[in-house]
């Protein structure tokens, strides 16, 4: 089907995308890499009277070192991450995780920070931006804010972004000592989610120090699993003290049934995949 | 309406297109690239696959305006001036790469981007590589004999290194087949 009718705008900056934003009032939408919103548009399930393209804003796209963080330009295609250096060696989670979303044409226009904005639940980097404490740099209105991930996604589609605001990079803290696994579960190649685990952990000696789990599709929102990350921390690596943990991924999560899963059978997934995202990370 | 010009399949082109139009029907309604297909147009099966700037799009999942200054790549633009079809489109011809035919375009298409990146896949590359184009005849067997036998065939014909290009021409000269 084809969209319903919008006016277009492309911009060249983040200034002139806000400006854009705030012309368009309560009906604009920005347009990133458009994986998300192109179906939405020809279901007609979104019909914005503006469009704002941000694919002429060279200032959105690329990886950059920050010291002890990386900067992850929010238009920065899930192709370029997969494949980009500086995050293989400092974010290998994020790279894993991109590379399992949507098929290969999707990566080549779908981006990272497009991800994060629509905010999808089932969608497998909002999930991996929580477990790292990502913090996301938004420009709007009234100049530069940041938002921590643990406060961007506030609901089902929804994030902490107003609609006259542009998401402009990521934060991503530089993990050093860790190692990370996305394990995620799904029916068929190229489909959604029905539950994704990203684990991080820091082990020391025999045991695991720390650890950082945040599930995807196991509510409205990604969660953290903060009761598997109390019962790692100072646990045994071992397999047995994973299984323990991982018991308790679905607590406080609030899944949703529906036509994929029901949520009793995605509390059991939780647990299932959270052990075996525990293991890999840990090298177990 | 909003002026556009891309380059598809060699040729430029500028229009005037409303900002809607997605860029399967620009490229089938408007340029009459009728070779590239709409299939599902739900953003799944991949037929309309094209390239863009060189790297496999779903051309009904991208508006004509977003490849404003484009260089596009169609299943009618990849054989030779003289005809003589692309070594992906001549393997899914030997191999039997397929039936009815309607999502050869796009499964092509994505292919040769595949092919681009990694030109000794394995078959479960080639499988996981194919993931974003859906075949309802074949059972996707013939398909990845097909990738396979291409990939085969563009590593032995294109030089890849000067000091293969040369011993390609050095070899041509003396009539060797190689």
């Amino acid at each position: 089907m084809i969209p319903a009718p919008f006016d277009y705008t492309r911009v060249a900056t983040v200034e002139d995308a806000v400006a854009a934003l705030a012309g368009a009032g309560e009906d604009g939408k920005v347009l990133a890499g458009g994986q998300s919103l192109l179906p939405m548009l020809r279901l007609r399930l979104a019909a914005p009277t503006m469009l704002v393209d941000l694919g002429g804003v060279a200032e959105l796209r690329g990886v950059r070192d920050d010291g002890d963080a990386l900067i992850i330009g929010a238009m920065t295609t899930h192709d370029e991450v997969v494949k980009h250096p500086l995050v293989r060696e400092h974010a290998p989670l994020i790279a894993q995780a991109a590379e399992t979303v949507g098929d290969r044409q999707i990566r080549h226009l779908g981006t990272f920070g497009g991800s994060l904005a629509h905010a999808d639940p089932a969608g497998d980097l909002p999930g991996v931006a929580l477990a790292l404490d990502a913090v996301m740099s938004v420009a709007g209105p009234g100049g530069m804010r940041d938002v921590r991930a643990s406060e961007f996604f506030v609901d089902y589609f929804t994030t902490a972004l107003g609609p006259g605001d542009v998401l402009v990079s990521v934060r991503v803290p530089k993990l050093t000592g860790w190692t990370t696994h996305y394990e995620k579960f799904h029916q068929m190649a190229q489909s959604w989610s029905v539950v994704g685990v990203a684990a991080a952990v820091r082990r020391s000696n025999g045991s695991i120090a720390e650890a950082r789990v945040a599930l995807t599709n196991m509510g409205v929102t990604p969660v953290r699993a903060h009761g598997v990350e109390e019962a790692l921390a100072g646990a045994p690596a071992t397999a047995d003290a994973v299984a323990t943990a991982a018991a308790r991924a679905a607590d406080g999560a609030s899944p949703l049934t529906d036509g994929v899963a029901s949520a009793e059978y995605r509390t059991h997934l939780a647990s299932v995949l959270t052990k075996r995202a525990v293991m890999a990370a840990g090298g177990l | 309406m909003t002026r556009i010009s891309m380059t598809v399949d060699g040729v430029r082109y500028d229009d005037d297109v409303e900002p809607r139009t997605l860029l399967v029907q620009h490229l089938r309604d408007r340029l009459g690239k009728v070779g590239t297909v709409v299939g599902c147009d739900t953003s799944n099966c991949g037929a309309c696959t094209v390239l863009l700037s060189g790297r496999s799009v779903k051309a009904c999942s991208i508006l004509a305006v977003q490849a404003d200054g484009a260089d596009v790549t169609t299943i009618e633009g990849l054989a030779g001036d003289g005809g003589e079809l692309h070594p992906v489109q001549a393997a899914f011809h030997e191999q039997h790469g397929l039936q009815c035919g309607f999502c050869t375009p796009g499964m092509i298409m994505a292919a040769v981007d595949l092919l681009t990146e990694n030109s000794e896949p394995t078959d479960a590359e080639i499988r996981e590589g194919l993931e974003g184009n859906l075949c309802r005849c074949t059972g996707y067997q013939n398909i990845v004999r097909a990738v396979r036998a291409a990939a085969e065939s563009m590593r032995t014909s294109v030089p890849s290194t000067p000091e293969s290009a040369e011993a390609a021409e050095a070899g041509s000269r003396q009539g060797v087949t190689t």
